[in-house]
């Protein structure tokens, strides 16, 4: 048998009356008036006290419009879409946030009867509910977007979700059967800028990708478990705890327990967890059974429950236990070697290249040495990778000897056959930096290796940036440029020049007297307005000026010498010509 | 007899080239017949280290020598198709001007160790690697023993090292310590062209080879570098030897 869509509320007694309703007009029709019908009765409730009395009954008790003996009222269509039973009076479909996409539910075989598995939020206002056979629904509304559900393909999809979030959030992460993730925050909540600004990220993109999501944080797996699927919001965070008080209101079904178990809880009486609490746990234990009080403890956290985190199978990885523990630097590299020889295979097998190498030392004291090395192309050129691991011997403890070790391409991209163009016809190739390049960042760190490239800004000290090392950056404009360039300019003092636009005939600068033979300029560069509110009316006059000793510098004006706006005709030594 | 004396009689020429060894060596060439003339094996030894300093503690003959060392660097790096590598523990070159003197920021690679004993194992490394073209570094504090090693792995790799000698005080002279540097540069600035119209002319630099093995040391006025990196010698001396300034003043170094 079906279970109906809500239960129906128990039907009041009334005392209704009996005939039509005579409408505007006082006389029934067909003129079968009659002195005392009974319509025409004193001491029966009037419609209007009638009326009042269904009122004050609560929304749910009162009666439908049918049992108010209104016979009058429009049939409705037998073949248009009708809103069957009850809908929530707080859910008209309108309301109901549907995301975009018209209402959905998926229908899968339970045993031998085709049921609906699961509603969207639209479908359910629709009166259709998980549970109801797949007839019944359909037979309620015609035109839902029924779909078959495909247990395989969710499965595959929430793994793949797992593990991008291994890769993306937290090494340790798992799914939870059916339709969740258990991600371990601790230690990388900081790397996403704490748990509530995680959650709402985390929500954020599930919203892009289309799912909606329930995020809860909490002390305990068994908790966030429960307050995701029970919790009032979307987002719960219980404050480290404070995870018994978060988690009591809530009903047993939370702390997922055996269907017997739940039943039994019933008979018993209880409803939320916050019933189980009290409760000695011996009788429990022999009125639920054991796992019951596993799950309740799991969930406040007295009993252990490790995330097994999904694996990321794709990384590839190789692996060398020794027989004896070694210590020494020339031991530790003929293991690196073999291990990069073992690691080449797997990745030229994949056609893939490392970006990233992580090499873990167990040492016999059964702590983990770990050292890595970047690179900035995709390789697996042995000889490459072990010159930049050779780097790395240096900061391995071995302490009592190292034991074992494991060598990691965390981070891998294709890497495939390369053009070698028209090497044959004596065309030369260009020389590729990305090996030099990871040598040096191996030995002084990847932020001290740069290109210097062009932004596109007049302002000088604008007009480089550093770059990726192994891209090719574009160029300058040719005006002339000091090879050397203060990072910010330097006060001039007891400047001569005629205004507006001559180069100054003498200077002093760092203390120094400097007489000014000959000069180039004026070369404007105006404020960026776009930037700062106080560069809107900016202008530098920049020349070029030769000494009488033969130095040669770049000193500029602040101001053209007409607006007061534009400056206030300071000069300044922005570099040095050679 | 005098025939005979004249058959036996060593040219200079010949002397010259018993007395130094055959240059089995790659050399680059300044392009300058003044400058190359006077080099030992008609230019700079490609697989060596040469050092260059600043004439005086001043910015100007500082930015002089970079200059200098940049022109060297961007010949050859136009010449092998190699990217130059940068090394400096200062941040405040300005790559525009290295692009106006021939090395485009596509071609060159800046490298910024914390301390001078980084910085001589960045160019110890990159030497190995052997992919740029040309090394040029600055650095204040290098034994005589870092430059011995540096000179052999340039030697080993056939990579010109050029060595930026700061100077780490007013009256200290970079070129006074023992080095085993190829050759030792001093270059300053010097009062350019007067044009006939305002304006500056085209820089001037006093370039002076305090050292070089195989050969004496010399000084001379050239020309800065245009936009290829070559040098050139003034041309209102062009006609002439060219000139040299006063004597050579540090001629043991």
């Amino acid at each position: 048998m079906e279970r109906s869509a809500s239960r129906q509320p128990e039907r009041l007694v009334l005392e209704l009356p009996v005939d039509d309703d005579p409408g505007a007009c006082s006389v029934p029709r067909g003129g079968g008036w009659r002195p005392g019908a009974r319509w025409a009765r004193e001491g029966l409730p009037s419609r209007v006290d009638v009326e009042t009395q269904i009122a004050a009954l609560p929304t749910h008790a009162q009666p439908p419009m049918r049992e108010l003996g209104r016979r009058s009222e429009a049939a409705s269509h037998p073949y248009k879409t009708v809103i069957a039973g009850h809908p929530e009076p707080k859910a008209s479909p309108l309301d109901i946030k549907t995301h975009g996409f018209p209402p959905l539910a998926l229908i899968g075989k339970a045993g031998r009867r085709e049921e609906v598995v699961a509603a969207c939020e639209g479908a359910r206002a629709l009166g259709i509910h998980p549970g109801m056979a797949a007839t019944h629904a359909r037979a309620l509304v015609s035109d839902l977007d029924f779909r078959p559900a495909e247990p395989e393909a969710d499965a595959a999809l929430l793994d793949r979700l797992a593990l991008f979030a291994v890769r993306r959030w937290s090494p340790i992460a798992a799914v939870t059967p059916a339709d969740g993730l258990w991600i371990d925050l601790a230690g990388c909540a900081h790397l996403h800028g704490g748990e509530e600004r995680f959650c709402r990220r985390l929500i954020a993109f599930c919203r892009r990708a289309g799912f909606t999501a329930r995020v809860a944080v909490a002390d305990t797996a068994g908790a966030a478990h429960a307050l995701a699927r029970f919790g009032r919001s979307e987002l719960t965070r219980v404050e480290p705890g404070a995870t018994a008080s978060a988690i009591s209101p809530l009903p047993i079904v939370a702390l997922r327990l055996a269907p017997s178990a739940i039943s039994a809880a019933k008979r018993f009486g209880f409803e939320t967890i916050a019933d189980l609490l009290p409760v000695a746990r011996g009788p429990l234990a022999r009125r639920l059974g054991l796992p019951a009080i596993t799950r309740l403890d799991q969930a406040l956290g007295a009993v252990a429950e490790p995330i097994t985190p999904r694996e990321d199978a794709e990384v590839p990885i190789v692996e060398r236990r020794l027989l004896e523990p070694i210590g020494t630097a020339e031991a530790i590299e003929q293991v690196m070697g073999d291990l990069l020889n073992d690691l080449a295979q797997v990745l030229e097998a994949r056609g893939l290249g490392a970006r990233a190498l992580r090499l873990t030392a167990v040492r016999v004291d059964g702590t983990e040495q770990v050292v890595g090395v970047g690179t900035s192309r995709p390789t697996r050129e042995v000889s490459h990778l072990l010159r930049l691991l050779k780097l790395r011997i240096e900061r391995i403890d071995p302490g009592m000897g190292l034991e074992q070790f494991w060598l990691v391409a965390p981070h891998t991209e294709p890497l495939d056959a390369v053009d070698l163009g028209a090497v044959l016809a004596g065309e030369t190739l260009v020389r590729d930096p990305a090996r030099l390049v990871d040598v040096i960042a191996g030995r002084i760190g990847g932020y001290a290796v740069y290109r210097l490239a062009p932004v596109e800004s007049h302002v000088p000290e604008r007009a480089v940036t550093r770059s990726d090392p192994v891209e090719m950056p574009g160029s300058w404009p040719a005006w002339k440029r000091p090879i050397r360039l203060f990072a910010r300019p330097e006060p001039l003092a007891r400047v001569m020049a005629l205004m507006p636009d001559q180069p100054p005939r003498r200077f002093e600068w760092r203390g120094k007297t400097y007489k000014i033979v000959a000069g180039d300029g004026p070369e404007r560069v105006h404020g960026e307005w776009w930037r700062r509110d106080a560069e809107v009316w900016a202008v530098r006059d920049y020349y070029r000026v030769e000494d009488d000793a033969g130095g040669r510098y770049w000193v500029f004006r602040r101001g053209d010498g007409f607006e007061e706006d534009t400056g206030d005709l300071s000069w300044w030594m922005h570099g040095v010509f050679g | 007899m005098p025939a005979a004396l004249d058959s036996s009689a060593p040219t200079i020429a010949h002397l010259r080239t018993i007395a130094t060894p055959a240059t089995d060596f790659r050399i680059m060439p300044f392009g300058v017949d003044a400058i190359d003339g006077r080099l030992g094996a008609g230019g700079l030894r490609a697989g060596a280290l040469h050092e260059a300093t600043a004439q005086s503690a001043t910015m100007v003959d500082d930015a002089a020598t970079t200059l200098f060392l940049a022109s060297i660097a961007a010949r050859e790096a136009a010449a092998t198709g190699g990217p130059v590598l940068w090394a400096s523990c200062r941040a405040d070159l300005y790559a525009p001007a290295l692009e106006q003197i021939g090395l485009p920021s596509a071609a060159v690679i800046h490298a910024q160790p914390r301390d001078d004993a980084a910085l001589l194992a960045v160019i110890e490394d990159t030497v190995r690697d052997g992919t740029p073209s040309a090394i040029v570094a600055e650095a204040s504090k290098v034994s005589m023993v870092a430059t011995r090693r540096l000179q052999l792995v340039a030697a080993e790799a056939d990579m010109p090292v050029l060595l930026l000698r700061r100077r780490r005080g007013l009256n200290e002279d970079p070129l006074a310590e023992p080095s085993a540097a190829w050759t030792r540069w001093r270059i300053g600035t010097t009062p350019s062209e007067r044009l006939e119209v305002a304006g500056v002319g085209r820089a001037r630099w006093t370039v002076e080879c305090a050292r070089q093995r195989g050969g004496e040391g010399f000084s001379l006025i050239v020309e800065g570098s245009d936009e290829t990196g070559r040098l050139a010698v003034p041309a209102g001396l062009g006609h002439r030897a060219a000139e040299t300034v006063g004597t050579v003043r540090f001629a043991a170094a």
